[in-house]
């Protein structure tokens, strides 16, 4: 791997960038790999990463059907927290994004980490409790938030608009040390660095299905041939409950349609990421100067990613009325996404009923700031069997009760 | 130098000039014109400067798909960045600014990442700035934002004062685009009796045809259109607009439109703008095709223009560019050649990349004297901030050398046409590559599909890639007619019109020119003109293994520019292909999404906006509430009193005397927001069976009963009082918050699983004002009004009774949510006011004093009753709250059984719910939690239970709180610590949650 340095684009510069080689090359798949990972997105990627750099495993072949980050990894918000409210998410949230603030070093490959500050808005007394009863629990998980007041919230926001008529802004939960990265950057960078392990990342790769042999997973059936596997990981999001019928098990995850949306590029004037949750919507600006706006998912299940327009009106309402100088910019693009979406609206990271085969999904709509904590937990987990982030996420979890549940909200007071 | 010419321009009104200013420059214009027509023809060629590099930037096209000419317009709180001035009519007064200079258009120091090309090459930002890692944040990052963006952020504090419009609409068929061939498919469609809207997002009708010099049914095209719009105005069934951008199709023909109704008319009452969503049965986009431009070294600077822009310039608005060369690879070209020469214009040459030029339209260029040559290209063009000269070259060649330098001021190109395919693909459509002429058209085989499985979508004239007005005419015609037909309309769709117009000869495909250029040249030839994408960058990102078009867009920024890669997508999948040495289709498109070109924010939030963001609930006292010093809290979408502040007092006073006064005289709470359905039927007790988890079909009319509600999982999601009415009705009270959601719940139910159950719900919340008349003296008071008996014997505790109280007819509800002894009276809500004065006024010598939601909680929590949302989050069941006694044994089945009897929820180590005592009477903080000594796997503090509600007892005089603790009930007395601020530690003595009356004497009273 060629590294990528300033002096490194000088040098290239003076012979015509002749020198620059493929940041992932694409091989042929080998008949058999220790490890293949189904899909080629951040945390499939990010799994494969850290086989390599934390467990010594390399023989790993990370494969896709389409292009490498272009499931949610390419067309989420770029949000980076890790104030959630359980331990267990915490815990795996956090990992993630003090593995963020390295990340750029670590892969040599500037992901645009910006730890700009993330806070989550609180419009109701209910939500304000909410978000105390978090800054606590916070506390002593190890992740750094506190609960600012308005004038706080006003100073850090210029745009924002403190007394709207309908829900003024109480406070306001804030995480100094969250912020956004470049999204493609992420799975690029995880891409380099495994092909530089010598790991095979392998576009335009479907698989068609699973086999195997007394309860053990030996290979995967794909459009370029079958590849024998000595363990499977299951990273594919949108559709997991497709590769689990391959697998033979069943998932209890929905696929639904998310949407987002940018504007055009305008010079800075908004320099953290806001999260209003009580009038559905949040915004933060992008290095290029686009708002980059996102909101609720759709309330059926379906795999277009296109998703319905009346939640962008919704959304779009939403900040309009939080930060009304938008009004006159312009919308750009909108596009959706498919989340999987588990009961408890929590992630699955686990064994499943075949031997030798994981799964990692059930991100739902917040999957892009787990990545590194999600591929650390993962790794761990097809190494050695089992990992302290990943324990709770066991797809089990929901046959015995054990849920995590992050909507505190279940019900407003009376 | 552009400028304007001395006659012609058939959209402008010479008669009407109109003023502008652009960067404080006072200009002037005429009626007709465009922004970008008008300062062309000032001379104002530089408009403003590209996105990465600070380039000079000038208009490159006429309409929507302008990527250069962009200003900020408009002052003050009407100031909008990035406008185009392609598609901004001229008003009088209009006020521009350049973007994206400092500190100024023409001198830009910003220009220097200019100097420097060679290193800020695509995605160089992705291979450095990493070290010092605390730079990113601090140094880098900042100045990258700075230069980056593109139009001024409004102000912070601006308030849009405009006001803009959501509109539905239906229609059988929707033409989207007003060129000929819309005029045509909506004239099919209309006379066949299809219900028609036909839109175009400028504001003429008929598109390029007239531009073009075609003649259709024996006429010129300006009086074909004339009369085919007269004709679709005549038809009652037909609706026509102007200035309506089609800006998306959605799934089931679900199609916006963005109608400009008053950007050009400042001033004019109505709304600014206004968005149309149509749902049509089917649509046809005669969307029209879009000109691609070259790439060739220099093809970036001011006075580089598409053919076929330089050509309406020309002939709409009478704006010549100056001496023009023309570069092609196609016949269409030769007419702007032709436009330019008969409007008394130099055009010393057509270079045109083929090696014959032999057609009709090269014929008529050579007769009128214009020099041709052929197998040619331009090796450079020659300029600092405008165009100076250009220097050819022959089209097979590396570049090196040039075979001759020409004098111009302006370059007008053209590398053939692209559909506008953007509206077929939103939804599904796709796409072929037709290799004769060398675009992406609409697959008819395979278009958007429908609900019926049919599609909806197609595509009529140049949009479906019909590029002769007479091939076009036939096509738009026969999906017209089509269209109709599909959605039942019979009548006769007549002919298509016939146009005239000359044979063209085929392109030839030339993607860069010329065709082995060397590195030096292709790093000066731009794709995208506002992201300064060049060709090099598109080669580098195939070279490094950005080999999807997607990846290839993502790591160089292609198409990713306001115009999002109208006029770049086409070349750039071109030379990514041949980086890749793999055929264009191969490489497909990236997906095109909406909005077509961008859409306002606030036309998409129409006029939901400060008051009206959201619907304001009110009950019927709420002026009362406003009136009496209320401190107002937002539940939902009520406002709900929070505290009554009297003079002096601060929030914490005022709820400490609202409580106080409930528990010695009386207190009166506005619980009309509390949930009211109304459930109905023969299978009425069964359908509630099944929601609560206790048994409601046994409970007398005449009585109430306390009932909890669960989810599927067995956690708790609701609560409240359900009164049985009759045989076969109940009242369900359900909490505020829940009452719309619950309702939805019961539909759900009803609609999709127990469908042939007897069940009617309603949802009566807003029909009845419900006053909770609490504390010792509430029986006397309502015994003043007179007309029911409320004695104990009579109503006892959880009963309710029908009358009259003070001559308003009354439901009144013997329960208790403080732990007093309390009436709920619910009267029609029309009277709900003058029964709440009735109350204040009747027992002012009681000590009656309405109290709010803050005194409401403590009240509850001083008796030890849950309150949804504090006590239960979504992970909790009711036996965490000791609630098993509302758990029906008896009962088969309810929502919620099976899942609380999974192994988690019947762990004894649950967080169960207790009263707390702090040792040192103070109040902990909400949402505290107990620690214990250790840390767990993940390095996480170690904990076991939490605060769920804690306050301030103005009753004890000293603070309570309520917890989840682990095993908590089997632990009475035991001290825990909680985490207090900064590592202090708070002890609380775990005792019984319910702290007043606890033999329930008052309750029952």
């Amino acid at each position: 791997m060629k590294r990528y340095s300033a002096f490194a684009i000088f040098r290239e510069a003076l012979r015509q960038h002749q020198g620059w080689t493929e940041a992932w090359p694409s091989p042929e798949p080998r008949d058999r790999y220790d490890v293949v990972i189904v899909g080629a997105g951040g945390h499939g990627l990010a799994t494969a990463y850290y086989l390599g750099k934390n467990h010594g495993i390399t023989n790993v072949a990370v494969i896709d059907k389409g292009w490498l980050g272009g499931g949610n990894t390419g067309r989420n918000t770029t949000i980076i927290r890790s104030n959630y409210l359980q331990d267990p998410s915490a815990a795996i949230y956090e990992k993630s994004r003090s593995l963020y603030e390295t990340l750029s070093q670590d892969l040599n490959y500037n992901i645009m980490f910006s730890p700009r500050g993330v806070m989550m808005l609180a419009q109701t007394e209910h939500e304000k409790r909410g978000y105390l009863r978090t800054e606590r629990a916070n506390a002593l998980q190890g992740v750094d938030t506190r609960f600012i007041g308005p004038a706080e919230v006003k100073k850090l926001v210029p745009i924002i608009n403190l007394d709207g008529p309908r829900y003024p802004v109480l406070g306001a939960l804030w995480q100094a040390r969250a912020g956004t990265a470049r999204h493609d950057a992420v799975a690029w960078g995880y891409a380099r660095a495994c092909s530089a392990m010598g790991m095979h990342v392998i576009e335009q790769c479907a698989v068609t299905g699973v086999e195997s042999a007394g309860g053990q997973v030996t290979a995967v059936n794909t459009t370029r041939g079958t590849i024998g596997c000595g363990k499977l990981g299951i990273v594919v999001a949108g559709h997991s409950g497709k590769l689990a019928d391959m697998a033979g098990f069943r998932l209890p995850v929905e696929s639904v349609a998310l949407q987002a949306l940018v504007s055009e590029p305008i010079k800075p004037c908004i320099d953290v990421v806001v999260m209003a949750n009580t009038v559905h919507g949040y915004m933060s600006q992008s290095d290029k100067g686009e708002m980059v706006i996102g909101g609720g998912a759709d309330g059926y299940n379906n795999y277009t990613q296109r998703g319905s327009w009346h939640h962008i009106e919704e959304t779009v309402r939403a900040l309009c009325e939080t930060f009304p100088m938008i009004s006159r910019l312009k919308m750009l693009r909108q596009w959706g996404g498919i989340v999987d979406m588990t009961g408890d609206r929590s992630p699955i990271i686990s064994k499943t009923p075949l031997e030798g085969c994981f799964i990692n999904c059930g991100w739902g709509t917040g999957g892009f700031k787990a990545i590194p904590g999600s591929g650390w937990a993962m790794a761990e987990l097809m190494a050695k069997g089992n990992a302290p982030l990943a324990d709770a996420f066991s797809m089990y979890r929901f046959r015995e009760g054990r849920f995590i549940d992050e909507s505190v909200a279940a019900g407003v007071a009376h | 130098m552009s400028r304007r010419l001395a006659s012609g321009g058939r959209l402008i009104d010479r008669a009407r000039p109109l003023k502008f200013t652009f960067n404080d420059q006072h200009m002037s214009g005429f009626a007709g014109d465009t922004l970008a027509s008008a300062m062309l023809g000032r001379g104002q060629v530089l408009a403003g400067r590209s996105f990465k590099y600070h380039r000079p930037r000038g208009v490159v096209a006429s309409g929507a798909e302008e990527p250069n000419a962009l200003v900020g317009l408009g002052k003050g709180e009407r100031f909008e960045p990035n406008q185009r001035t392609t598609t901004t009519e001229l008003f009088d007064g209009l006020s521009a600014t350049s973007q994206n200079h400092w500190p100024s258009l023409e001198f830009d120091l910003l220009a220097a990442n200019n100097l420097v090309p060679q290193f800020l090459t695509a995605g160089f930002y992705y291979k450095t700035f990493l070290r010092p890692r605390a730079f990113w944040k601090h140094v880098y990052e900042p100045i990258i934002r700075r230069s980056a963006g593109l139009g001024r952020a409004p102000d912070a504090e601006s308030r849009d004062p405009d006001r803009y419009e959501l509109v539905y609409g239906f229609a059988d068929v929707l033409v989207i685009g007003g060129g000929v061939a819309g005029l045509q498919a909506a004239l099919a469609a209309g006379r066949a009796g299809a219900r028609v809207m036909l839109w175009e997002q400028t504001a003429h009708w008929g598109g390029r045809a007239p531009v073009d010099g075609v003649e259709i049914d024996g006429q010129p095209a300006d009086s074909w259109i004339k009369s085919a719009v007269e004709a679709l105005e005549g038809m009652e069934n037909v609706s026509l607009r102007l200035r309506c951008m089609g800006a998306g199709v959605h799934d089931h023909g679900y199609v916006l439109g963005n109608e400009r109704v008053a950007d050009h008319l400042p001033g004019a009452s109505g709304p600014r703008q206004r968005l149309w969503r149509v749902r049509a049965d089917r649509v046809i986009t005669a969307t029209g095709a879009i000109e691609r431009p070259l790439s060739f070294a220099g093809n970036d600077l001011p006075g580089v223009m598409l053919a076929s822009a330089v050509r309406d310039y020309v002939v709409n608005w009478a704006v010549s560019p100056g001496r023009t060369v023309v570069v092609t690879n196609n016949d269409d070209a030769y007419r702007t050649a032709i436009a330019l020469k008969e409007a008394g214009e130099d055009v010393p040459v057509i270079a045109d990349a083929r090696d014959e030029a032999t057609g009709a339209l090269p014929q008529k260029a050579r007769d009128l004297g214009i020099r041709i040559m052929t197998g040619t290209g331009v090796q450079k063009v020659k300029g600092g901030k405008t165009v100076t000269g250009v220097a050819l070259c022959r089209i097979d060649s590396d570049g090196s050398t040039h075979t001759e330098v020409l004098d111009c001021d302006a370059v007008a190109m053209s590398g053939g046409w692209s559909p506008v395919v953007h509206l077929w693909s939103h939804c599904g459509g796709k796409l072929i590559w037709d290799d004769a002429q060398a675009f992406f058209r609409p697959d008819p085989d395979r278009p958007p599909l429908g609900h019926d499985g049919a599609g909806f979508v197609a595509c009529a004239g140049a949009a479906s890639g019909a590029l002769g007005a007479g091939d076009g005419l036939a096509d738009a015609h026969a999906a017209g007619a089509a269209a109709a037909r599909d959605t039942g309309a019979t009548g006769d769709a007549g002919h298509p019109a016939r146009a005239e117009a000359p044979e063209e000869a085929p392109l030839r495909q030339v993607w860069i020119m010329p065709a082995r250029a060397g590195y030096a040249l292709r790093m000066k030839m731009w794709l995208d003109f506002q992201n300064d994408v060049k060709v090099s960058d598109v080669q580098l990102a195939a070279r490094e293994g950005y080999h999807s078009v997607e990846h290839t867009k993502r790591y160089t920024t292609l198409g990713m520019a306001t115009d999002q890669g109208k006029l770049s997508n086409i070349n750039g999948l071109a030379v990514l292909s041949d980086a890749l040495d793999q055929p264009i289709p191969a490489t497909g498109t990236t997906t095109f999404r909406p909005p077509y070109t961008p859409i306002t924010l606030g036309a998409i939030s129409g006029e939901a906006k400060g008051d009206l963001f959201q619907p304001l609930r009110r009950t019927p006292m709420h002026d009362w509430h406003a009136a009496n010093g209320v401190h107002w809290e937002p539940v939902g979408q009520w406002r709900r009193p929070f505290a009554y502040l009297r003079a002096g007092e601060d929030v914490h006073q005022s709820v400490n005397r609202e409580v106080l006064n409930a528990r010695s005289n009386i207190g009166l709470l506005d619980a009309s927001t509390l949930g009211k359905i109304l459930v109905s039927g023969p299978d009425a007790g069964r359908f509630l069976d099944m929601l609560y988890t206790n048994m409601m079909s046994t409970l007398r009319p005449g009585k109430c009963r306390y009932g909890l509600m669960c989810n599927e999982n067995g956690f708790l999601m609701d609560d409240g009082v359900v009164a049985r009415l009759d045989e076969q009705s109940f009242l369900v009270h359900t909490t505020s918050g829940g009452a719309d959601h619950i309702h939805g719940w019961m539909e759900d139910w009803l609609q999709c699983e127990w469908w042939d159950w007897k069940v009617h719900t309603v949802n009566l919340t807003e029909q009845f004002a419900q006053i909770a008349v609490v504390g010792p003296k509430a029986r006397a008071l309502l015994e003043r009004l007179g007309g029911m008996d409320l004695s104990r014997e009579a109503l006892p505790f959880m009963g309710w009774a029908e009358g009259t109280l003070g001559g308003v007819r009354a439901r009144v509800f013997r329960i208790s949510f403080s732990g007093e002894l309390s009436f709920e009276v619910a009267v029609p809500a029309a009277q709900g006011r003058a029964f709440w004065d009735m109350l204040l006024h009747q027992g002012r010598d009681l000590g009656v004093m309405p109290y709010g939601t803050e005194a409401l909680h403590i009240l509850r929590a001083e008796k030890g009753f849950i309150m949804i949302g504090d006590e239960t989050d979504g992970t909790v069941i009711p036996q965490d709250l000791n609630l098993n006694w509302a758990i029906s044994k008896k009962k088969d089945d309810f929502l919620g059984k099976r899942g609380m009897e999974r192994v988690a929820m019947t762990d004894p180590d649950r967080w169960k719910l207790v009263g707390l005592e702090t040792l040192d009477g103070s109040v902990l903080p909400h949402g505290a939690l107990a620690v214990v000594e250790g840390v767990n796997a993940n390095g996480q503090a170690q904990t076991e239970g939490r605060v769920t509600s804690s306050y301030y007892s103005a009753t004890l005089g000293r603070g309570i709180a309520m917890a989840l603790v682990r095993r908590g009930p089997d632990r009475m007395g035991e001290v825990l610590r909680f985490a207090g601020a900064h590592d202090a530690r708070i002890e609380a003595r775990i005792v019984d949650p319910v702290l007043h009356d606890k033999d329930g004497e008052k309750l029952h009273g």
